[in-house]
């Protein structure tokens, strides 16, 4: 994952409620096998409205999007994070996000930032006509006037997405750790274990009528 | 801390903590993984890259549904068809190639046992009480119904999961919803749950992982309560959780991946410990009562739009958010809807019975109950979708098949379907349907699709008389 110290440029001043994952990326491009290309699809029956920012010259290519509440609520897919991704967005502001996004978009390097509505009704405004610098070092979000707005985000987010952490890696490095929490549910709940419940399982095509 | 009253889901977290972080995040245990071709696909790529293994092969089941067609998977001959969908193809080829290449247990789409994910799980007896359970797919709290942590993922986690069998999670807040009292007629857990999220609002949950509880739950079976449980996840919550009780333990015993004899007991017995201890407390609690609760549907694009079938379409000026006027305003454009309108003479083309939320036995019994001798109304199409081979099996040895092809209703193999807009069931753009799924969402059922959440009872109901109908009007007198 490259690292994100900082982000700024363009904003899409959208700040619309609500946004689920069938908006950012319909369903019907989920068929890809692999991570990239998806920024064709992203915000698609968005687009369809001949007016709609995204394909709005003055923010073309905007490394912002600015939304508002519940911002990428509905299904789990990670294909949105890598729509927006595609697209060059690398910070999205809004007041919520739903969880599995949240957690979709840090994990391809996106900065999730959560501010107060005031804030981000703030920055639709500015991000109209200006751009908006999203600082990770200092926690905050500012504009060409003076404002500036403080976030906070999990220490151990912010700390990957600054060096580029892989926390796949990180987490095979606690290999002691989890072997050793293994071995416990062996001994005390040997009911748990996976082999026993496979062992009657007919899996393989049985050939349906 | 061991005398502080806790609650399941504060049980099942602390069983599960292979390491906890200074600032609260922990590395949690992962007991079960379900896996389907959708969001795997770049996961295993990534282990391929990385040269990472499955840690726990045995603790992971793959089966296809969301892309495959439903219609007949073998020829007369029993040679299985091939998949137009030169897409789909590939998914579901590469998640057969896959599990192959990385040693899990995989279900073919040939396999009687395939089925939804979420309906696989508990049916194979793989969701177990006290696990928690994962899958690349956001109605995995279903599995909570049993009384398992479950949750959505993403694609990363997946990966995560299969490199590692754990997560990195930070705790969630708890919210109990009450529900007490006593189901008025033609009223089924679908509606409850609608109705919940109507009270609670899309975002209503978010942070936190429900307990669903109160007499309601307790006297739902074990299908209600994975309806209510799976769309927990549309009230905005991590998860949902019901405490496992007799009645879990007793459709859990003897499915082929439950634990067998002298586990079993011991299994029981721990499952027993896990129900919320006597005055636990949780960060918010909502109740509601039965009595309040009618047959439900909504009305919108999300899926808090809800309002009882006896209800109308609201004026968009009626809410008191601005935000969410502007809403209800472009949801109503979009749904071809005018304020006012008795939902009861809206007009349905397409009705859809399925989804992991309504694609069980219960849900073809109470669907059948009400096509039983009626027809299809003239330019309806409607489609029932088991959530598995084993629901179809079931049913066609109940003779459901025959009520509903008899009543004009086509009878599918399983899968996704029409919950989703990934394979070849879609409703057209600016059509209409009465669906069981669980989103309403702008093109959720195919561009420009237009959706109306109802329950499997409800939904026969629109089949049969071409419009979306109050239930009860068809269930005879109550007795
Ligand atoms: S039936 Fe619908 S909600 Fe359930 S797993 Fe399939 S696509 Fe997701």
């Amino acid at each position: 994952m490259n690292p994100v110290k900082q982000v700024s440029g363009r904003a899409y001043p959208w700040g619309a409620k609500n946004v689920d994952t069938d908006v950012i990326i319909p369903a019907h491009w989920l068929k890809t096998i692999t991570r990239t290309g998806l920024g064709k699809g992203a915000f698609e029956t968005v687009r369809a409205d001949p007016g709609n920012i995204f394909d709005d010259p003055r923010y073309a290519g905007a490394p912002v999007l600015i939304a508002g509440d519940n911002f990428g609520c509905g299904s789990s897919r990670e294909h949105a994070a890598w729509a927006l991704a595609d697209m060059g967005i690398t910070a999205v502001l809004a007041p919520s996000f739903s969880d599995i996004f949240s957690g979709n978009a840090f994990k391809n390097g996106i900065v999730a930032v959560v501010l107060p509505q005031d804030a981000i009704d703030r920055l639709v405004e500015v991000a109209k006509t200006d751009t908006v610098t999203v600082d990770l070092e200092t926690m905050t979000v500012t504009t060409p006037f003076q404002d500036r707005f403080t976030f906070a985000m999990d220490p151990f987010r912010r700390q990957c997405l600054m060096e580029g952490l892989d926390e796949i890696g990180l987490t095979l490095a606690r290999d002691t750790q989890i072997s050793k929490y293994e071995a416990g549910v062996t001994e005390h709940r040997p009911f748990m274990s996976g082999e026993r419940a496979h062992a009657s399982t007919l899996v393989d095509g049985a050939g349906r009528t | 801390m061991a005398d502080r009253p806790q609650t399941l889901y504060e049980k099942i977290w602390a069983a599960h903590v292979v390491e906890r972080r200074d600032d609260g995040t922990c590395l949690i245990y992962i007991d079960r993984h379900l896996v389907h071709e959708v969001t795997s696909p770049q996961a295993f790529e990534g282990l391929r890259v990385a040269g990472r293994r499955v840690r726990r092969p045995d603790l992971t089941l793959a089966v296809p549904d969301h892309n495959l067609p439903t219609s007949p998977r073998v020829d007369a001959a029993g040679r299985e068809l091939p998949i137009a969908d030169r897409e789909s193809a590939a998914q579901l080829d590469a998640l057969r190639r896959n599990t192959t290449e990385f040693g899990i247990d995989y279900i073919d789409a040939t396999a009687a046992a395939q089925g939804i994910v979420h309906v696989v799980g508990p049916e194979q007896g793989f969701t177990l009480p006290g696990t928690t359970l994962v899958c690349g797919d956001s109605h995995t709290s279903a599995h909570g119904a049993l009384g398992a942590l479950a949750f959505g993922i993403g694609t990363s986690e997946v990966e995560h999961v299969l490199a590692t069998q754990t997560l990195l999670l930070t705790p969630a807040k708890t919210m109990e919803i009450r529900v007490d009292g006593t189901l008025g007629f033609g009223v089924s857990a679908k509606d409850v749950i609608l109705s919940i999220i109507g009270k609670i609002g899309a975002a209503g949950g978010t942070g936190h992982v429900i307990e669903f509880t109160g007499s309601v739950i307790r006297e739902l079976s074990i299908e209600g309560r994975l309806t209510i449980a799976n769309m927990s996840i549309e009230a905005g919550a991590r998860s949902g959780l019901i405490a496992p009780d007799e009645k879990t333990f007793a459709y859990l015993k003897d499915r082929p991946m439950a634990p067998k004899g002298a586990d079993w007991d011991a299994a029981v017995a721990y499952w027993q410990t896990l129900p919320s201890d006597p005055g636990a407390v949780y960060d918010k609690v909502v109740t509601l009562d039965a009595a309040e609760i009618a047959p439900a549907l909504t009305w919108g694009t999300s899926p808090e739009d809800v309002v009882s079938i006896t209800g109308s379409v609201p004026d968009p000026q009626s809410f008191a958010d601005p935000a969410k006027r502007i809403a209800a305003q472009k949801s109503l454009d979009y749904m071809g809807l005018t304020a006012g309108t008795a939902m009861q003479d809206i007009g349905v083309d397409y009705v859809f019975i399925g989804s992991c939320t309504n694609s069980r036995i219960e849900d073809m019994r109470a669907a059948a109950a009400v096509a039983d001798g009626r027809t299809v109304a003239q330019g309806v199409r409607a489609l029932v979708v088991p959530g598995s081979g084993l629901v179809k099996r079931q049913a066609e040895a109940e003779g459901l098949d025959r009520i509903f092809l008899a009543a004009g209703f086509e009878w599918r193999e399983p899968g996704c379907s029409m919950c989703l807009a990934m394979n070849p069931d879609k409703v057209p753009p600016g059509l209409r349907c009465a669906s069981t799924s669980n989103r309403n969402f702008v093109g959720r059922q195919g561009p420009g699709a237009r959706t109306h959440l109802v329950s499997p009872a409800m939904a026969a109901a629109a089949a049969v008389t071409g419009r979306l109908s109050d239930v009860r009007d068809l269930m005879g007198t109550e007795v």
